[in-house]
């Protein structure tokens, strides 16, 4: 599925865990996407701000703003941003409250990274 | 693993024996008064009708007695009336008189006599020779010359044998004669020998010179106290004079007297207490049974029924003290439950990480061409890296196994600081994810406390999880301080919360009772805080203010023997 559509996707990578944005950067990034790893909320605010992007990843649960919060902003900036919620094992609540307001899917961590690329393209599609 | 019982064997032991003295008292005591009043009042009645019988039975005998006189002094009396001296004097004549005296009353006379009044026996009819018989210097002779009758003691005179003489005075032509008749002892005797109470009891009569009368069926011995004591007293000649006394082997008597034949003679009875109040005493011996017997069920049944009482009140506490640990357990796992979320996150991200690295490794494997120098030093990274990531989900998995353990209630010194470390551990990720910063203010010199590690840890992960629900998603702190004055040690745990209203304050540490939504709370946190508090002897109080925040203060005391420990040191920080 490498290289597919036209261009690289560009993709804004949210986590505080930064060993975890660390080896899926480079994983995403030998899989052809452009990615910017951020660790906070608050980062992926101002990262948006700079520039644009076609999909956020963003982990549910971070210590200054919760990932809801972060969806809503970015929403609200790029209604077209197709946004990709990662959340832990119980959490699926919030994670479905995300959906409803705007996020394009959720996948549960830790996760495959071929089912996040799937999502990814998939965002994409339609 | 020693558990803490309760009670100790000797609580039971002692309830044992109140419960058993207790019911015994209340229900032998009244036994015991009823008993003694009854027996106390049937004994005076008793005594009463005793001596009421006795004094029947002493005046029936004594008008027998005086009767019997009277009728004799009657008989002679009319003998001399109804005859001249010369007929009198006639042996022939007395011995008519005499045969039909002893035919009419039963042999009750020996012989009749007239005695001039030189005391010389004219004539004699009777049994023996007598006549001519001298009486001047007789004692009878003396006291009844002069008198219109008289009758005498009882004596042996010239013949020898017990008699007593019934004399009358006849006045013939300017003289005076005495007829006299001898009285037979053994009929008079026999009047008064018939004379019995119950088994013991008998009659006698005595004169005013105490010599006996009539033959008493046991021996007498009058110089004793009670006859004594009663013979010396002014015997009112209505009455029958009763006393009660112990003889000399020392068995109580009833001594009774009553004057007799116009109070020359004394009519005496006596006999043992124990056998005139042999139905008084009969009664007695059955209700002493009946106490005795009753008593020993009293006692048997509640023995029985004390031990079966305090062996369901140990089975009860037993259980009781089974639930509480079984409560503690269920809250333990509750607060861990409501930490499970945030450790679950806490653990998924290492192990995102490991997955991500494994797959990265594999990324760099399957290029093709000899791995380069770059290559495997990056592979080298991941490789630790997945190492450091093993080793934290390690980290987290014994921090929440160290608390999943059971609950131990075995006391220990336990250091507070420690356990304050270890808890806000436990609980820094779901802090994190509130926006709740932990801070701590430790006592140093903290001495350690005897308390359960594992009890203790429940406590204070309690009162933070509370500490950190009670902030909303504003954000805010928790504090936990930990100090020491004399003998106590004290923590306490403050958030900067909502705060907790008036209303809700006194209910706080009642079980189930909760604000928290529903799911969401047990209601045993708290209630759990107090019950293993309260049982080290400490004391847990709250301090509130609404929408500023709550402190939570446990005092604990110290131990005596313990040396203070610096904080973070305890071996239950190791845990």
């Amino acid at each position: 599925m490498n290289g597919e559509g036209a261009g690289r996707l560009r993709v804004l990578l949210v986590d505080d865990e930064h060993g975890y944005l660390e080896v899926l950067q480079k994983r995403m990034s030998k899989r052809n996407l452009e990615v910017t790893p951020v660790s906070s909320g608050t980062e992926a605010i101002q990262q948006a701000r700079r520039q644009s992007f076609d999909v956020a990843v963003v982990d549910l649960k971070m210590e200054d703003m919760d990932g809801i919060e972060v969806l809503k902003v970015l929403k609200m900036m790029d209604p077209k941003l197709a946004v990709i919620i990662l959340t832990g094992h119980g959490s699926e609540q919030a994670a479905r409250e995300g959906m409803a307001l705007g996020a394009f899917d959720y996948l549960t961590k830790p996760c495959e990274l071929n089912d996040l690329l799937e999502r990814i393209y998939a965002s994409q599609e339609g | 693993m020693q558990t803490a019982r309760v009670r100790p064997a000797a609580y039971y032991r002692t309830l044992t024996r109140n419960l058993v003295l207790f019911v015994v008292v209340i229900s032998l005591l009244p036994l015991f008064f009823t008993g003694a009043i009854i027996l106390y009042q049937f004994k005076q009645a008793y005594q009463v009708k005793v001596e009421e019988n006795l004094v029947v039975l002493l005046n029936k005998h004594r008008r027998t007695i005086d009767a019997f006189l009277i009728d004799r002094l009657a008989d002679i009396r009319v003998l001399a009336r109804s005859h001249t001296v010369p007929e009198l004097s006639d042996p022939a004549f007395l011995k008519a008189k005499l045969t039909l005296l002893r035919e009419e009353y039963n042999g009750v006379y020996v012989d009749l006599g007239l005695v001039d009044s030189q005391g010389s026996q004219v004539a004699y009819a009777g049994p023996f020779n007598l006549t001519g018989a001298n009486y001047s210097t007789a004692q009878w002779f003396k006291q009844a010359a002069g008198s219109e009758h008289f009758i005498s003691n009882v004596f042996a005179g010239l013949r020898g044998s017990p008699h007593f003489i019934v004399a009358v005075t006849k006045r013939y032509q300017g003289r005076e004669w005495l007829l006299k008749a001898t009285i037979d002892f053994e009929s008079f005797n026999a009047l008064v020998e018939n004379i019995r109470m119950g088994e013991t009891g008998f009659a006698f009569i005595l004169n005013r010179q105490s010599e006996f009368q009539t033959k008493p069926r046991h021996e007498v011995i009058l110089a004793s106290g009670a006859w004594r004591e009663l013979l010396q007293k002014p015997l009112d000649s209505g009455r029958v004079t009763i006393i009660e006394q112990p003889d000399s082997t020392g068995r109580e008597m009833i001594y009774a007297a009553a004057p007799l034949k116009k109070g020359q003679w004394v009519i005496c009875a006596q006999q043992e207490v124990s056998d005139a109040f042999v139905h008084l005493v009969r009664a007695q011996q059955v209700a002493i049974a009946i106490f005795v017997i009753g008593g020993l069920a009293i006692v048997v049944v509640s023995l029985l029924l004390a031990r079966r009482l305090v062996r369901r009140i140990a089975e009860a506490d037993e259980q009781k003290e089974a639930m509480n640990e079984k409560m503690i357990e269920a809250g333990r796992l509750a607060s861990i439950g409501e930490l499970a979320a945030g450790i679950a996150h806490e653990i998924n991200n290492p192990v995102a990480i490991m997955v991500e690295e494994a797959g990265w490794i594999e990324d760099l494997m399957s290029d093709e061409g000899p791995l380069s120098e770059e290559t495997l030093s990056e592979i080298q990274r991941a490789v630790q890296q997945i190492q450091e990531q093993g080793d934290r989900c390690k980290q987290i998995t014994h921090k929440l196994l160290s608390f999943a353990r059971k609950t131990d209630p075995t006391v220990k010194p336990v250091d507070l600081n420690g356990l304050v470390d270890e808890v806000l551990g436990l609980v820094s990720q779901k802090s994190r994810y509130a926006g709740v910063k932990l801070e701590t203010s430790l006592d140093g010199q903290l001495p350690r406390v005897a308390a359960s590690p594992s009890e203790l840890q429940q406590v204070l992960l309690n009162l933070v999880n509370n500490a950190v629900d009670a902030i909303n998603s504003e954000g805010g702190t928790v504090t936990v301080t930990t100090s020491h004055e004399n003998d106590t040690a004290k923590l306490s745990v403050s958030d900067t919360g909502i705060g907790i209203a008036d209303a809700n304050l006194a209910r706080i540490f009642d079980p189930f009772y909760t604000t928290k939504p529903v799911g969401q709370g047990t209601g045993l946190g708290l209630s759990i805080c107090y019950g293993i508090i309260n049982k080290l002897g400490g004391e847990i109080k709250v301090a509130s203010a609404k929408g500023k925040g709550s402190t939570f203060t446990v005092i604990l005391p110290t131990r005596q023997d313990s040396d203070p420990s610096p904080g973070g040191s305890g071996e239950t920080g190791q845990n």
